[in-house]
């Protein structure tokens, strides 16, 4: 008995009853298909969060005022001393932000924006907006306080529908801004904002004309490297610490620092036991399956004892029975797992809860090894029974 | 030379008081190339013995030689190759595989015993054609009639060729034409030398042996000699 012909046997066997056969395939299939599509959405809507964290930029961080309501102690000057070669090496830019809601009105039409940001030049790479059309405004341009701005895509749309926003006037509470640039179009919007409903302006001119020359909302500062990121937090903390006069032992500071990896890092985690779960879930399935399986093989057994006992009285050795019957088992799995595979690739071209399913190839290579591995071991009770009948008894079996 | 050797056999079943004594102590020696008829009534033991002798089932006490081998001392695995390689089946019930060829069922035995797929369609194919079924060999048992299966079953017995055909009530399901191919191929198997033991309960098919063994309530009430009564 060479392995093609327990092969044929157990094909033989399997086509003996279509439907019953079918049925059990079903149970894997769902089952397998449910682990591969249910981890996919997990890996998915981790991936979509990362894109989203990773516009925001890896390599910033924001040093933002925990002080509510009084004002903020984050000022220009702060920022300014964070920009120092000596105490923080690790760091590429600062960019002092000052950020209101304000209406643009250009010719009669208003738009409000939810974020006018005042800003240095150095902004747009530290925040990961590159200017998609026309230019940024200069380190001269926050110096002279010229009222230029920077546009988002939203805004340039609402304001400019069909015509080039570049050159013209809008006013901005009174005050009169020439647009310089269209940002280009952020992938994704972080969260409820929409990230290209922004305009970004000198922040001395936004100081000048809205905000007045007060605190900070934020400052935005860049490392060099992405994975310099942690060693300027604990450059600027020093610096911010002896600036706003924290004490070593107090436990809470008048700022916080957040930055992007960190985020990421949280978000990651969250969205790995979201993929556990589910998969865990799709898990419980599979494992239903396979006792379908032991269900069905002891059904066949039990169906087919007079032909065990016939089997035996040839001279059918022990092994040769439970073989055949482990080899179907395993083939009514392994063929349930390749369809629940295939259905598994075809549905994840499907958006599933508005997430994009990202296959992971080893959750492939996991379900099919646990669908073979379902049918050697579901199987293996009903093999058992099986091989282990006396011939006498199997062939009295009405 | 002595193909069985049976010594003193007792089979009991269950246990004290609901105890069956199926068989009483038989002794029994069969030569190469005898044709022997075990009869009796029913519940004499004669399926009893045919299953020991089968290697289908176990004596409670006393010995069994099969070719001189002690069968009590083999494990599963050697029984197995003992019921494939020295004992050709012939079932009452003929005991085909369903859904499957008649040359498939001729070939199992020697699927078993690890001959090679062409060998062993040829021998399928030649022990077909002994039993003059070599046009059906591609019809599935429930394509033929009860004679026409119960020839199968005795090509697939004898295409291993066994020391010893055991045949339990080969004829007990079957017509007087069928019967009588079924005991013509028999004739032709003794006159060639092989070694048959049947178990029947008709008389005209134990007269057709050449020697005849009649069980009683588990023992041997009688064994003689005979002269074969022709066709």
């Amino acid at each position: 008995m060479n392995v093609w012909e327990v092969f044929r046997f157990a094909v033989r066997g399997i086509g003996a009853n279509k439907l019953r056969s079918g049925l059990t395939m079903l149970g894997i299939l769902i089952g397998v298909a449910a682990v591969i599509l249910l981890v996919a959405v997990g890996n998915g809507s981790a991936q979509q969060v990362a894109d989203r964290i990773e516009a925001l930029g890896t390599n910033t961080l924001t040093v933002q005022s925990t002080s509510r309501g009084g004002s903020s102690p984050l000022t220009v000057q702060v920022a300014q001393a964070l920009k120092d070669p000596v105490l923080a090496p690790d760091v590429a830019s600062v960019s002092p932000v000052v950020s209101t809601s304000a209406t643009l009105t250009y010719q009669g039409t208003d738009h409000s924006v939810q974020q006018f940001v005042g800003s240095y030049a150095t902004y747009f790479t530290a925040s990961n907006s590159p200017i998609g059309r026309g230019s940024g405004f200069t380190t001269a341009d926050v110096e002279a306080g010229r009222r230029v701005v920077v546009i988002g895509q939203t805004v340039a749309e609402e304001l400019f529908p069909g015509m080039d926003p570049i050159g013209q006037e809008l006013t901005v509470s009174g005050a009169l801004f020439t647009i310089v640039g269209v940002l280009a179009e952020k992938s994704s919007s972080s969260g409820f904002q929409d990230a290209n409903d922004v305009a970004i302006a000198p922040l001395t001119a936004v100081q000048q004309a809205l905000t007045g020359y007060g605190s900070l909302t934020s400052i935005v500062v860049e490392a060099s490297a992405p994975e310099r990121v942690s060693d300027v937090q604990a450059q600027i903390t020093t610096i911010l610490n002896q600036r706003l006069k924290v004490e070593a032992t107090s436990t809470s500071t008048p700022y916080r620092i957040q930055n992007a990896s960190q985020l990421l890092e949280t978000q990651t985690e969250t969205a790995d036991t979201f993929t556990t779960l589910l998969g865990a879930v799709a898990g419980i399935s599979l494992l239903v399956g396979g006792i379908g399986i032991t269900n069905i093989m002891l059904v066949t057994v039990t169906e087919r004892t007079r032909e065990i006992g016939i089997r035996k009285a040839l001279g059918a050795p022990r092994r040769v029975i439970l073989t055949q019957f482990l080899a179907e088992a395993t083939m009514l799995s392994l063929i349930g797992g390749g369809l629940g595979v295939a259905a598994a690739l075809i549905g994840s071209n499907f958006t599933i809860v508005g997430i994009q399913p990202v296959i992971v190839p080893s959750s492939i290579a996991l379900a099919l090894c646990v669908s073979v591995a379902i049918g050697l071991f579901f199987g293996s009770v009903p093999a058992n029974r099986a091989a282990g009948l006396r011939p006498i008894d199997a062939l009295r079996y009405e | 030379m002595t193909v069985l050797d049976v010594r003193r056999v007792a089979k009991v079943y269950g246990e004290g008081e609901a105890a069956v004594h199926a068989l009483r102590g038989v002794s029994l020696s069969v030569e190469q190339g005898d044709y022997v008829a075990i009869m009796g009534s029913s519940g004499s033991g004669k399926s009893t013995l045919m299953n020991i002798l089968g290697c289908l089932d176990v004596p409670s006490s006393g010995q069994y030689l099969l070719d001189g081998v002690d069968v009590s001392r083999l494990n599963d695995r050697q029984l197995a190759l003992v019921r494939n390689r020295r004992i050709g089946f012939i079932f009452q019930s003929f005991n085909l595989i369903p859904r499957t060829t008649a040359l498939a069922n001729v070939e199992l035995p020697l699927a078993y015993a690890g001959v090679k797929p062409a060998l062993r369609r040829r021998r399928a194919r030649v022990a077909l054609d002994m039993v003059g079924l070599a046009d059906r060999a591609d019809h599935e048992p429930n394509q033929l009639s009860g004679g026409q299966q119960q020839r199968v079953a005795v090509a697939r017995a004898l295409v291993t060729e066994p020391a010893l055909l055991l045949a339990d009530e080969p004829t007990g399901n079957l017509d007087s034409r069928s019967t009588e191919d079924i005991l013509a191929i028999f004739d032709q198997l003794s006159a060639a030398g092989r070694t048959i033991l049947i178990i029947t309960h008709e008389p005209d098919v134990g007269a057709r042996a050449t020697r005849l063994v009649k069980l009683f309530d588990g023992q041997i009430a009688s064994d003689e000699r005979q002269m074969r009564v022709a066709a």
